[in-house]
């Protein structure tokens, strides 16, 4: 939702990046203020899980130029893990399995880690039992995926559902879903807009990145973004989406400026 | 006509080409095969020397023939196509007597205790050791001795010293064969608590100790956990080499756990004979962490049909640790299956070795064989050496192997870090994990955690990126 007078909770810049000295982004810009959800589409390979990983910290990313601000403070100056504490959270497109680590295990350690340093008492395994088991229901995950190895033998699906889980877990101030919805049947999808509007209030804020309309019509967006080569060149609202899937993205390639 | 599938992988370049720039390393030097022959010979006289008379016709018969046999041989050096990447030259320097007489008070051994397994079997140096013992609460049906104190002879007769391949270490044993622990399972016998059998090296002499131990499983559905456990007291050098062999009657099932936690200078040898007959079930888990340079050969034959083998295995090598594993398992009657994860960590300069063979005879029809072995490299001076062997002559099986070598994958560290946990924290998750696949099949919870975190403690979480 669109909050007057909202803080900004992040702020992007001309942002430029490299990966193995190939240009990616070249010059994106982007405002998201608290309550907002805003939406990325754009074609395969523009640069949208580029964008996302380098506001999670991925190493492999080179940033060349531009600013990242987060409530206030540089971004691109933290370690991966001190924005996931600070409150940045990435749902993986392809969330990554860890085999031999127990998914209760790991959430309550990532739970923890947030904690600390949001200065709050570190949970122990016990009361932590309590805690995830109310936000399973967010996501409406059985219990037995938690004595389970990390994403390791889960469905697509469950997969997906396992990353909102975390979601709910960590409370994150921004949240970037990227792709989401791609892999879910359309109950899961359901579920898993559902899971994601009950986590959205006027204090934090969402960027979804899709490809189809259909996951819009659950989480309504309030800004539509599309990313063409490494920069935002179009924002409108959720009409947006609905135009882009009428015409394509040809569309949007006829009304670039010739020679860029 | 068999098949091999096997292929060496070496894995780290620069020791590859440090080993073809030096035409003459260390082990291969022209002398050195002298020397080796005489340092065995001193070996064996040391461990014959050290054994008493008995008038026990077959321990006679098996010193004798061993010590026949030990006279043509020599330590093992790196040209032995069984011994190419553990040199065991660094023992040549080391003159190693017979273990002097110890006793031990019973504290000294109560850190080793694992609370599920009360009935405890101690061996000191070699040597058993009754009064640090504890066989009370033994279930009928089992029995656990002193070779020498065997009363029914005869039924050892055609069991002990007969199990598996003989090799130079192995052949040192018997030819000093002495005394050993005896553990006879009578049928249907049910073992509800784990057997703990503890080898305790007092590690304050440079002393070779030869540990032998025969588990005897009658005919009969019986079933129980062991748990084979090497440990040390002391910090100084020593060696351990050990025998152990099992005969699995039919339909007995044995949970071998099996635990090299030597010191830190320790050279530790261990030869594991298992055979099987039909429809048995044995599996062997094996925990490798301690030693300087470890070695264990295990060597499974399936005598009958309808049996099952499944080997866990974990070694860690780090500093400048040396860890083989050689397995054969030999598959020769139908219906046979047999499961194999062996798993190496590799940190500092460590070097794991595995060498896995499994033959699948002609008679072997219906077999189920897997084997994999997979190896984690921490550091680029650690090194890991994998050569898994499949060899099947029968025609209808269904058999798989292979062995994958990483580091730990970026993208895993990546995840963790996305999710709040800083980069220490998320290696030592991620190696709890590829340990735990292992760990987690001990069948004694305790022991979980212990090994988790002696592991933990082996494996520096900083030592590389
Ligand atoms: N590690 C990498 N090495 C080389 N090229 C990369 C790497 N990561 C991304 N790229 C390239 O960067 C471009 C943008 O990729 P990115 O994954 O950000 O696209 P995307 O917009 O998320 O696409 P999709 O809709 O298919 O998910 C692609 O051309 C991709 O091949
Ligand atoms: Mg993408």
């Amino acid at each position: 939702m669109i909050v007057d007078n909202a803080p900004t909770v992040l702020s992007v810049k001309n942002l430029t990046a490299n990966v193995n000295d190939t240009p990616i982004l070249k010059g994106l810009k982007l405002e998201i203020k608290a309550g907002e959800i805003h939406a990325i589409m754009g074609r395969n390979g523009s640069g949208k899980s580029t964008f996302s990983k380098i506001l999670a910290g991925h190493p492999a990313y080179e940033v060349t130029g531009g600013e990242v601000v987060f409530e206030g403070q540089n971004l691109l100056e933290l370690e991966a893990e001190e924005r996931a504490r600070s409150g940045v959270f990435l749902a993986f497109q392809y969330p990554v399995e860890i085999p031999g680590v127990s998914n209760l295990d790991f959430l309550r350690a990532s739970y923890n880690a947030r904690r600390k340093h949001q200065g709050l008492e570190e949970v122990d395994p016990f009361d932590f039992e309590d805690v995830v088991r109310d936000r399973l229901q967010v996501v409406q995950m059985d219990a037995s995926f938690l004595d389970r190895s990390v994403n390791q033998g889960f469905s697509g699906g469950e997969k997906k559902r396992n990353e909102i889980l975390q979601m709910a877990l960590l409370e994150p101030t921004l949240a970037v879903l990227d792709e989401t919805d791609s892999g879910l049947d359309i109950d899961a999808l359901r579920i898993v807009a559902e899971g994601v509007n009950q986590l959205a209030n006027e204090k934090n804020a969402m960027l979804v990145i899709t490809h189809y309309q259909r996951l819009l019509d659950y989480i309504i967006p309030d800004y539509v973004h599309v990313m063409y080569d490494g920069k935002i060149v179009m924002t409108g609202d959720k009409e947006l989406a609905l135009e882009l899937e009428a015409k394509g993205y040809d569309w949007v390639d006829e009304l670039q400026p010739v020679g860029v | 006509m068999g098949v091999d599938l096997s292929g060496l992988t070496d894995l780290n370049k620069a020791d590859l080409d440090a080993l073809t720039a030096n035409s003459t390393p260390g082990d291969r030097a022209p002398g050195k095969a002298a020397q080796r022959s005489t340092y065995y010979a001193g070996l064996l006289s040391t461990v014959t020397a050290a054994t008493p008379a008995t008038d026990w016709e077959l321990v006679q018969r098996l010193r004798s023939q061993a010590q026949a046999v030990a006279q043509e041989m020599a330590l093992p050096s790196t040209r032995d196509e069984d011994w190419r990447f553990t040199d065991l030259s660094p023992m040549l320097a080391i003159t190693l007597r017979a273990p002097a007489l110890t006793t031990l008070e019973p504290a000294a051994i109560a850190a080793f205790a694992i609370p599920e397994a009360p009935v405890r079997v101690v061996v000191v140096n070699g040597r058993f050791a009754p009064e640090l013992s504890n066989l009370a609460g033994l279930p009928e049906g089992v029995t656990i001795g002193s070779l020498m104190a065997v009363t029914d002879r005869e039924r050892l007769a055609s069991h002990l010293g007969q199990q598996g391949s003989q090799d130079a270490f192995s052949v040192l044993n018997t030819a000093g064969l002495n005394d050993g622990v005896v553990i006879e399972l009578e049928r249907r016998v049910q073992v509800a608590k784990p057997i703990h059998l503890l080898y305790v090296a007092t590690a304050d002499q440079p002393a070779i100790s030869q540990p032998r131990c025969l588990v005897l499983a009658k005919a009969g559905d019986s079933h129980c956990t062991l748990i084979e456990d090497y440990v040390a007291i002391g910090q100084g050098g020593y060696c351990t080499n050990s025998v152990m062999e099992v005969v699995l009657g039919n339909c007995a099932t044995l949970h071998h756990v099996r635990l090299q936690r030597e010191g830190e200078q320790a050279i530790h040898i261990g030869k594991t004979a298992i055979s099987q007959d039909w429809n048995s079930h044995y599996t062997l888990t094996t925990i490798s962490q301690g030693a300087s340079i470890a070695r264990h050969s295990i060597d499974i034959a399936q005598t009958g049909p309808g049996t099952e083998t499944i080997l866990n295995g974990l070694s860690v090598a780090t500093g400048e640790q040396l860890t083989d594993t050689h397995s054969s398992l030999v598959l020769s009657h139908p219906h046979g299956t047999a499961d194999q994860l062996h798993k190496c960590i590799a940190d500092d300069r460590g070097h794991t070795v595995f060498n896995g063979r499994v033959f699948v005879d002609h008679d072997a029809q219906q077999t189920n064989a897997a084997q994999l072995n997979r190896n984690l490299l921490l550091s680029p001076k650690a090194r890991v050496d994998t050569k898994p062997q499949l060899e099947i002559i029968a025609d209808d099986v269904k058999c798989s192997h292979g062995s994958t070598v990483s580091q730990l994958e970026e993208t895993e560290l990546f995840y963790c870090r996305s999710r709040g946990l800083d980069l220490a924290t998320a290696r030592s998750l991620l190696l709890d994990g590829f340990a735990g696949e292992i760990l987690d099949r001990l069948p004694i919870a305790s022991l979980r955690s212990t090994l988790a975190s002696q592991i933990a403690q082996r494996i520096n979480p900083g030592s590389s990126s």
